[in-house]
């Protein structure tokens, strides 16, 4: 099991009910790790619709995720 | 060069930031808040950004735009928090020696922001129902369906 950090933003913080939190996974991916937490929340984004950034960079979905690593699922962005 | 404010934008005083000897053109652009969308009364708008990741890639794109077009300054900022109708979103200004690289410039920053940096708009509407913009999901379109409640 890795610890990782996610920080949720924007619907998925409101669906989650908090800013972030820290977990113990067995997700090898964030394709993975999106996939058990949108089980375990019931987050209404598929995937397809999110980008993701691991340590503060946009990252591939099939990127290795390593024991401290911070996520942030991105929804559709909206600003302007 | 692209910042976040969480305080309201000064379009006056974020001109003056900019200043070159061998400007000839300034242009900018300014996004407002709209009263409306989709034929709702809009009373107030949130943004919501990752502050960590939104600064790096709105940097991102000021430079993109500094290496297609022969700039001398470029400025983009882009607000945080609740906005009432009216008030700035996002301003973006530019100085380069002729006028259309200002107003190509201005136009990229804009609409590469828009569809990259990770800033997030909720609707408020009326009748008291929410909406985060482009976060639709299947059954939904955020075009053409009511605004959900939250």
């Amino acid at each position: 099991m890795k610890k990782v950090r996610v920080q949720y933003f924007a619907l998925l913080r409101e669906q989650r009910g908090q800013t972030g939190e820290s977990l113990a996974t067995a997700a090898g991916t964030p394709s993975e790790l999106y996939a058990e937490l949108r089980a375990r929340h019931g987050f209404t984004l598929p995937a397809e619709r999110l980008r993701v950034a691991v340590n503060d960079e946009f990252a591939a979905w099939d990127v290795p995720l390593r024991d401290g690593d911070a996520l942030a699922f991105i929804p559709p962005v909206a600003g302007g | 060069m692209f910042r976040l404010s969480a305080i309201p934008l000064d379009a006056a005083a974020l001109r003056r930031e900019l200043a070159h000897p061998q400007a000839g053109a300034f242009a900018s652009f300014e996004g407002r808040v709209r009263d409306h969308n989709d034929g709702q009364a809009v009373v107030m708008l949130e943004y919501e950004a990752f502050a960590a990741l939104a600064e790096k890639e709105g940097a991102r794109v000021v430079a993109e735009a500094r290496e297609k077009f022969p700039l001398l300054q470029a400025l983009c900022v882009h607000r945080t928090g609740r906005l009432q109708a009216g008030e700035l979103a996002v301003w973006i200004g530019v100085l380069a020696a002729h006028r259309a690289a200002a107003f190509d410039a201005c136009r990229y920053i804009i609409d590469e922001a828009k569809t990259r940096v990770p800033v997030w708009k909720k609707e408020h509407y009326a009748g008291g129902a929410s909406l985060w913009i482009n976060a639709a999901t299947r059954g939904e379109s955020a075009s053409s369906s009511p605004p959900e409640l939250h």
